[in-house]
């Protein structure tokens, strides 16, 4: 048996935003069915890595290939045609329009149909607790339901990869485990491939099968949860050199 | 259900308005259903896609000389006409769109190239001695008896028979479109340009498509004006007064909903004959005194009802779309 073709590679991603280096040279692969948490301090990077992999910025160097398929070149609504959700770390709900019809509009990616993609909006709505909330303008919701829409409208477009962008945070702790579990759900059921950006480490240990460390745009290291939290190197980058020593 | 039967009634009203209406309340009503098709149209770009057009009397223009001209120089009838002129300005409108939407142009800017494409057809055409010039294009008027819609010749009744017709029609098809998932598309890409293009949304795209069907559905206002009123002069048919007429209805009657438009016509029209009624009434001449009104009404909304009217009332009328529940399930 061959090893399986990574769902998502990243290889040698640069950026350069003016003088400054943003991301320089960082690599990673997610193999379907993986869920993998970036982390890094404030300003790491994280956030312009996921905006080179969903289109929205362009790298200037590297490569992005999704099950083999090289995304270089297209533009967000391409990237998300090809198969990659995300969510906004600034949400960004349609606010003047319903919960459902924010959800409907992700579902009418893969169909045409509205009644149908009514039909998986009420179900993803009913996943993530927003069901009751269906019929009020999403301005009118809170910063925590407006990152459970964040995520239910990148869902409802049937994604093999959903990338999150702090979506917990902001969360209580019950929340997070409830958001946690859901996503553990949709992992273990439908094999939803899943890179998450995220801080709160509750949910980074209970849901990511491993992690990935930057810091000022490098690759610091990279294992599974446990392994990582106690790498000297990753204590440095957010502690600083001299309390990681001791 | 009672928003259907409401719909009726009204529908009705203006079917058997002729049986009641002397040929003056005639000529208001076909104002008022020319301005709510007008309004309809330019809703299709601002109110669904969110796109700001002030140089909409650029599609009605065009609609309206290359029908009335192919009309008057090769005797080419309306019915003919009407697609060259549609096809005309839903070019014009590709041409302001892909320039706009490619090269980033977004809000006022993209409002100013609108005006800057309607400023610059009028001197074109202001140039063009065939067509008239300064001096106006005239329609030769044949026989006011008579219904000929093939040629757009006839009976008052006809027109305005022919205007309800295009204001219903307008309406159906913003209707089916809201339902659909160009609508649904066109909302996203109004509420959040980089999150619909997140959900897949090609958003160039969209944007292209509501301003050529806008376009193309004011050219055919544009037609009706010509063969109606059978005069055009550039500096009215291209003019940026066109071009805030048409966006008044909408606007006082509520972006983005489907009776907004028509509310705000109903409103605006008889308003602004109303002002003329009165001060000639009183005997005195104050000319601009309707657009002051109209500016002052504007004010009124923008300051007391910021959504239009037509969300206000059919919440204190109990129409609220949010109410009543269940439509597609």
């Amino acid at each position: 048996m061959t090893a399986p073709s990574p769902l998502l590679l990243v290889e040698n991603l640069v950026k350069n935003f003016r003088g400054l280096r943003a991301v320089d040279g960082v690599s990673f692969q997610v193999n379907a069915g993986d869920i993998v948490a970036l982390i890094g301090p404030n300003g790491a990077g994280k956030t312009t890595v996921f905006n080179m992999i969903a289109g929205s910025l362009q790298p200037d160097a590297g490569r992005i290939e999704l099950a083999g398929r090289s995304l270089a070149g297209l533009r967000p609504d391409q990237v998300c045609r090809a198969g990659v959700g995300r969510t906004f770390q600034l949400v960004k709900p349609f606010g003047n329009i319903s919960v459902e019809e924010n959800v409907v509009i992700g579902a009418l990616r893969w169909t045409g149909d509205v009644a149908e993609a009514r039909r998986l909006a009420r179900e993803v709505l009913d996943l993530l607790g927003l069901a009751d909330k269906r019929r009020l303008p999403a301005r009118s919701l809170t910063l925590p339901d407006r990152k459970c829409l964040e995520v239910a409208r990148a869902l409802a477009t049937r994604p093999k990869l959903l990338l999150l962008d702090e979506v917990m945070a902001g969360l209580r702790p019950a929340e997070t485990d409830r958001m946690v579990a859901i996503f553990q759900r949709l992992n273990r059921d439908s094999g939803l491939t899943i890179v998450l950006i995220e801080h709160v480490m509750r949910a980074v240990m209970a849901l990511s099968h491993r992690v990935v460390v930057i810091n000022s745009g490098k690759p610091v290291c990279e294992g599974g949860p446990a392994e990582v939290v106690r790498d000297p190197r990753v204590l440095e980058c957010y502690l600083g050199e001299e309390a990681a020593r001791c | 259900m009672r928003r259907r039967i409401a719909l009726l009634a009204l529908l009705s009203a203006f079917v058997l308005a002729p049986l009641a209406a002397g040929p003056y309340l005639l000529s208001v009503l076909v104002v008022v259903m020319y301005m709510a098709y007008l309004g309809q149209a330019w809703n299709i770009m601002m109110g669904f896609a969110g796109q700001l057009s002030l140089g909409h009397s650029l599609y009605g223009g065009l609609g309206a000389y290359v029908t009335a001209a192919l009309f008057v120089n090769w005797g080419v009838p309306a019915v003919l006409g009407l697609p060259a002129g549609i096809a005309v300005a839903v070019a014009a409108g590709a041409v302001v769109g892909a320039l706009g939407f490619r090269f980033g142009v977004k809000g006022v800017y993209f409002a100013l190239l609108t005006i800057a494409f309607a400023e610059f057809t009028r001197v074109l055409f202001e140039h063009i001695p065939s067509l008239g010039g300064t001096g106006g294009l005239f329609l030769p008027v044949g026989s006011r008896d008579g219904v000929d819609l093939l040629r757009l010749r006839g009976h008052p009744l006809m027109f305005y028979y022919l205007i309800l017709a295009m204001a219903v029609g307008a309406f159906l098809l913003c209707r089916r479109l809201l339902a659909c998932r160009i609508g649904y598309q066109w909302l996203a890409v109004r509420e959040d340009q980089e999150a619909a293009q997140a959900l897949g949304i090609n958003v160039f795209r969209a944007k292209l498509a509501a301003v050529m069907l806008s376009a193309g559905l004011t050219a055919a206002g544009g037609v009706f004006f010509a063969f109606y009123y059978n005069t055009l002069f550039p500096t009215q048919a291209f003019g940026m007064g066109r071009s805030i007429d048409i966006i008044l209805a909408p606007i006082v009657g509520g972006l983005g909903t489907l009776f907004g438009p028509i509310l705000g016509a109903l409103i605006l029209t008889p308003l602004g004959e109303l002002i003329t009624w009165g001060t000639e009434a009183l005997g005195f001449k104050a000319a601009g005194l309707k657009q002051l009104c109209y500016g002052l009404s504007l004010l009124a909304i923008v300051k007391f009802l910021p959504d239009g009217v037509w969300p206000w009332l059919r919440r204190r009328i109990g129409f609220d779309p949010a109410d009543d529940e269940e439509e597609g399930t």
